[in-house]
């Protein structure tokens, strides 16, 4: 029985597998360079639809269409620039899986190195201060806690 | 000694006290983050078109109706287009709103019947009611691509100058309508501008 359920399983699973390579199934271009370039710019840009996809890996209807598109851009001449140009100028930058380094997306770009940076200014304020007391401890006694010790010791009792 | 003396606490200074706010601080942070990410809706892409002319097309009528659309009808009066397609399930809520308007003769209503065929989309039309003056037939999507439709329904103000004032998202609800587009169509029509 336990043959039986693993072999369901493992069909199933194999099922599912095929299914992920039958996304990109639309007619490639006839030169295989080109047909490259225009995979790169597929990866490149994000499907509106299910917008966390690229195109490439997209199976809506419209990024089928954008793969096509990106496709005769490049038949006819576009760099790869151009093409990628030739969709922002109709969905925006949002369509860029990389957003551009702009002022609007300023903090995005360096929002990572700006947390590095408070993390580890942080860690080093705290470091600095358990270090404080320690370096207190060790220190010799000022002339000041020196003449109060004594006191304490002769009169047996504070002041 | 005093019960005073031993607690760790009463030696606590003020950069103690500062420290202790951090973890309240934090959380206040992220609710902030996600108070305002409630009313977000990241299914609505922002058109780069808007305050540009509309994008340059020719589309054919849909077989047996007359009247395609074409860049310059947009010319000559403010003018509302909406993408549909008989396939799309949402685009039957918005009708009823479009024959409303149709009846009520306020502003022209163009279709950009998107990726649909065309005895379909005559049939959706005499089943649900025909709201538009002139209805284009974009059989591949490359003018909807064009005007940077990536759902369907879609619905642009247009200008009398032939520029896009604004883009509802999603189906046009009578709240949409009130608020948002009618204020604008009538600011239009007047000769000022509109921004929704």
């Amino acid at each position: 029985m336990p043959f039986m359920r693993n072999l369901i399983t493992m069909v199933f699973v194999l099922g599912l597998a095929g299914s992920a390579w039958a996304v990109a199934v639309d007619k490639p271009m006839d030169d295989p360079v080109l047909e490259a370039r225009a995979r790169v710019i597929h990866k490149q840009l994000r499907c509106l639809v299910c917008q966390n996809q690229s195109i490439e890996d997209s199976n809506a209807s419209l990024a089928r269409d954008l793969r096509i598109l990106v496709r005769d851009r490049i038949e006819a001449g576009d760099s790869d620039d151009e093409t990628i140009r030739y969709i922002v100028d109709r969905y925006g930058d949002w369509v860029l899986l990389k957003p551009p380094v702009k002022s609007g997306t300023i903090f995005l770009w360096l929002g990572p190195v700006l947390f590095l940076a408070l993390a580890v200014i942080f860690i080093f304020l705290w470091y600095r201060r358990r270090q404080t007391p320690v370096a207190a401890v060790n220190a010799p006694l000022s002339h000041d806690e020196q003449a109060r010790l004594k006191s304490i010791l002769d009169n047996g009792d504070r002041g | 000694m005093s019960i005073e003396a031993n607690d760790p606490n009463s030696e606590e200074t003020p950069r103690r006290i500062w420290l202790r706010m951090v973890p309240l601080a934090v959380a206040l942070l992220i609710g902030g983050f996600l108070f305002v990410g409630l009313n977000l809706r990241p299914k609505e892409i922002p058109s780069v078109l808007i305050g540009k002319d509309v994008p340059t097309f020719d589309l054919p009528a849909l077989p047996g109706r007359p009247k395609g659309l074409k860049s310059a009808d947009l010319k000559g009066q403010v003018s509302l287009v909406n993408v549909f397609a008989s396939w799309c399930v949402s685009c039957r809520a918005e009708h009823p709103l479009f024959m409303k308007l149709k009846a009520q003769n306020i502003v022209p209503v163009h279709g950009l019947n998107y990726k649909d065929e065309g005895p379909a989309a005559i049939g959706w039309l005499q089943r649900y009611g025909d709201p538009y003056d002139r209805v284009g037939a974009d059989l591949n999507g490359r003018v909807g691509i064009d005007w940077g439709v990536y759902g369907v329904p879609e619905t642009f103000l247009i200008s009398a100058e032939g520029r896009i004032v604004c883009k509802h998202i999603g189906p046009v609800m009578e709240r949409d309508l009130q608020e948002k587009l009618l204020p604008a169509i009538t600011a239009l029509q007047k000769g000022g501008t509109a921004k929704c």
